[in-house]
């Protein structure tokens, strides 16, 4: 048994040494006097980079983080410097952000809302990220977009393409480059009305969740506006394989074009599907049968084979694009992995660079001075010709390629023919159209 | 103490110190050391183990007491956490009202779930229960997008009625909060090289928590308790003499939405979003690792499981190459590059490969998951006095 003696002098004297025990550490806590979440302090920033790594999205997210690595060589100097050669915006140095080396960390989204939170705010909470960027999915990036906007830190979408990420979902703190269903419908439209005729009969196939909505619904309204009639729109599950049961009724419809709104996998089956019933070798209404896939990818051209040829569809950005911007990323992604990149790298790739260039820019890392550089910047050498980065919505403004599936690939990557790039005045939309508020930007701290 | 005989009395005392000191016990590495890697004592990871512990609390006095496997518990958690989300977007931000309403809706769900799925006993009371969880996430998913958003699921606008809360400030975001206590909110205590991070949310969390886990402790130690374990040993001879043990599971079944209600609304107060994902089959799968691996029919064994996974899920996932190529540095390049090369399987997206495998040893190795390798390392420790049987409430089979 141990003896406790309680004297007068004593409980002082262990008081006094607590009391300054606990005082004298907080002296030095850095926090209290920081302007904003994770206010770089040190040499150095740290980006993070939240892609798939598992799930129906690992090829796309495997591309994003080679992606986002080659952006960080880049940015601190290494390299031969890809598009900062190209870029209007002179002001990135190649000597990391406002001097800071460019550090970063890694999650894994898993395409599931909720393990792309997790991972995020690990990122914002345990590494001090000062900006979120990728994903793989819309679901995922409105998700990850209102907790950063509730963190008070940036999110520059990855990978997303429904109207909702910078419609109804919207937020000051989140940024997109990609474009999304409407321009993909109004891009789509006057192609397959040269093509096919103002007369045609269509019938959709619609995976069965917001980005099916959203794709579905603009290529309706634009087709429908050139003349087309509807027939049809069914909605198929998302976790659908076999779509047999869904293509023999195309053909009973009387309609005369079908519409594939599915991504990844989904589109892959449907198309295979779709060819192997015969459906492009028919003749209706004495025309021949056409499929449409709204959006595109390389990485699903070539998961769908022989299928693509002569399919139509849009897209974000192609490697075979001939300007300066478009070549000098093919040849230093080539040159670090060995093959083209794919559209899901080239808007990462952007969105890291235009980060680090608004920062550069606004000579601070505060979420609200970036935004302040990001809003209605335009800027030009990234590829994708001349771009807006609309103040209202936080949406990037440009051309949208129209491509079309090769007859005779000459390799594994030349899967798809740029048709036509259609000039961003044609696919520009009003900003209230989609409601949602941008609200103002957080800080945080 | 609270009705408790000693023995338990000091486990409900241990969690409780245990779960009071977290933020000190989880992050015992300096900040910016090379280990800081495996740090996890961040408010986002602190929450996600109490609340995974209390999703597994729940799922264990089913699982554990009457063995009957529901391959569907993660539906319970997503219902609670649509309601959850629905009483911020109408009534208020407070934390209490969404909390309250997701055990509710929850308990009212499982009680419709369980009423059918418990005519049917072993695997087809299983797949029963994963139709269900299945049929529950398509339709969150598509079918009533317009309720629960759909794929891109549900957050707190900032217009939405909210007919409690006065009206936000300009610019203001909806924060989840207990009477103007913000669950985000958080107290850095830096000393010397360590932060210490005390987070508001966290230990409201914790404290349901421990209310959860001194419940099942009670639940475990009742006549009713005694009766469910009744039907796990041998529900025939159960019948025979007389009972009807329906009521029992049923009861059993819906207190187990109820804590899984409770885990839902948890994780919308600590983070304002709902997916429908959360009601995936996997999501449902996990639990029933994280009770096998902590140890099935144990008190304590369900939270140590969830603590594992999610700790791998959150830390392990964490790390890539470019940190592997840090730690190994020191050797000479050849070997540096092997040792990479041997370790990166297992790490980044690799996680799920260590889970397994360490899944695997557990199931092997210790049969009565990680509480067993405790209680072994704990005998070797006082080998004199003869081991003591059932300390965790255990069964053995009647026969």
């Amino acid at each position: 048994m141990s003896k406790t003696n309680l004297t007068r002098r004593g409980v002082l004297k262990t008081g006094a040494v607590a009391g300054a025990g606990f005082a004298a550490p907080t002296i030095f806590t850095a926090q209290s006097a920081a302007a904003f979440t994770n206010e770089p302090t040190g040499s150095s920033v740290t980006l993070g980079f939240n892609v798939p790594q598992t799930g129906p999205y690992a090829d796309e997210g495997a591309d994003e983080l080679r992606a986002y690595e080659l952006a960080v060589e880049h940015l601190n100097g290494g390299g031969d410097g890809g598009l900062m050669n190209t870029f209007s915006s002179k002001a990135l140095q190649g000597n990391g952000i406002l001097g800071k080396k460019v550090e970063y960390v890694t999650g894994d989204t898993q395409t599931k809302s909720d393990a792309a939170r997790a991972s995020a705010r690990s990122m914002i909470e345990k590494d001090g990220a000062v900006m979120i960027t990728g994903g793989s999915s819309s679901g995922v990036a409105v998700a990850v977009q209102a907790l950063c906007q509730e963190a008070g830190v940036i999110f520059m979408a990855g990978l997303t393409h429904s109207n909702d990420t910078t419609g109804k979902d919207k937020k000051a703190n989140g940024f997109r480059h990609f474009f999304n269903s409407y321009m993909s419908g109004a891009a789509l439209a006057p192609i397959l009305a040269n093509n096919y005729g103002t007369d045609r009969k269509a019938y959709h196939l619609t995976a069965d969740y917001n980005w099916g909505y959203t794709t579905e619904e603009a290529v309706r309204t634009s087709t429908e506006a050139m003349g087309w009639e509807t027939v049809a729109a069914v909605k198929t599950p998302l976790t659908q394989t076999d779509f047999s049961s869904y293509i023999a009724p195309v053909l009973q419809s009387g309609a005369d074009v079908l519409v594939l709104n599915h991504y990844g996998g989904n589109m892959v089956n449907s198309l295979t599907n779709a060819v192997q019933f015969g459906l492009r070798d028919k003749l209706v209404n004495n025309k021949n049968f056409e499929i449409v896939v709204p959006l595109y990818s390389r990485l699903m051209a070539k998961g769908a084979g022989a299928n693509v040829k002569g399919i139509f569809g849009s897209t974000n950005w192609h490697w075979s694009l001939q300007d300066e911007g478009s070549k000098a990323f093919v040849k230093s992604f080539g040159t670090k992995y060995g093959f083209p990149p794919s559209q899901a790298a080239h808007t990462c790739y952007v969105q890291a660079l235009l980060y680090a260039d608004a920062v550069e820019r606004a000579g601070s890392f505060n979420p609200c001075a970036v935004g302040e550089a990001l809003k209605d910047f335009q800027f030009d050498g990234m590829g994708n010709g001349p771009t807006l980065y609309r103040g209202e919505d936080h949406q990037c403004f440009k051309d949208v390629l129209v491509v079309k599936g090769k007859e005779n690939p000459t390799s594994e990557f030349d899967l798809l023919e740029i048709v036509e790039v259609t000039p961003v005045e044609q696919v520009t939309y009003d900003a209230s159209i989609f409601g949602g508020e941008l609200g103002s930007c957080n800080p945080g701290a | 103490m609270f009705g408790l005989d000693k023995k338990d009395t000091r486990l409900l005392i241990l969690v409780a110190i245990l779960v009071a000191l977290a933020p000190f016990l989880l992050n015992p590495f300096p900040e910016g050391s090379a280990m800081a890697q495996f740090n996890a004592g961040y408010p986002d990871l602190m929450q996600r183990f109490v609340i995974f512990g209390i999703f597994a609390i729940g799922f264990n006095i089913l699982f554990g007491l009457t063995g009957y496997l529901s391959f569907g518990h993660a539906a319970f958690l997503g219902v609670g956490s649509y309601a959850a989300i629905w009483m911020m977007k109408l009534l208020t931000m407070n934390v209490i009202p969404a909390i309250f309403v997701s055990v509710i809706v929850a308990g009212i769900f499982s009680l419709a779930v369980g009423w059918i799925s418990l005519r049917r006993s072993g695997i087809y009371f299983s797949i029963l229960t994963l139709a269900f969880a299945q049929m529950s996430y398509s339709l969150a998913y598509s079918v009533l997008t317009p309720i629960t958003g759909g794929e891109t699921g549900l957050q707190p606008k900032v217009n939405d009625p909210r007919v409690l809360d006065g009206a936000l400030a300009e610019g203001a975001t909806p924060k989840a909060n207990l009477f103007g206590l913000e669950m985000g909110s958080s107290f850095e205590w830096s000393v010397g090289g360590w932060l210490f991070t005390f987070n508001a949310g966290y230990y409201l969390a914790a404290v349901v928590m421990l209310i959860a886990f001194y419940m099942s402790i009670r639940i475990f130690r009742s006549p009713f308790g005694m009766m469910l374990r009744a039907v796990k040993s041998n529900q025939q001879r159960l019948n025979y003499t007389g009972l009807n043990a329906k009521p029992y599971t049923l009861a059993a079944f819906v207190i187990s939405g109820m804590y899984a209600g409770l885990a839902g609304g948890l994780m919308v107060a600590m983070d304002t979003q709902v997916g429908a994902e959360r009601m995936f089959w996997t999501a449902s799968g996990e639990v029933v690792l994280m009770s096998i691996l902590g140890g099935v029919g144990t008190l304590i064994g369900p939270v140590l499981g969830a603590g594992a996974i999610k700790y791998m899920e959150n830390i392990l996932s964490k790390i890539n190459k470019e940190i592997l190529h840090q730690w190994f540095a020191f050797m000479p390049d050849g070997i540096e590059d092997i040792l990479v090369s041997l370790v990166y399987p297992f790490i980044g997206k690799g996680w799920h490969l260590t889970l397994g495998i360490i899944f695997m040893l557990v199931v092997i190795f210790l049969p009565g998951g990680l509480v067993e390798g405790g209680q072994r390392v704990a005998r070797l420790f006082k080998r004199k006095k003869p081991a003591e049987d059932g300390p965790d409430g255990k069964t053995t089979p009647a026969e």
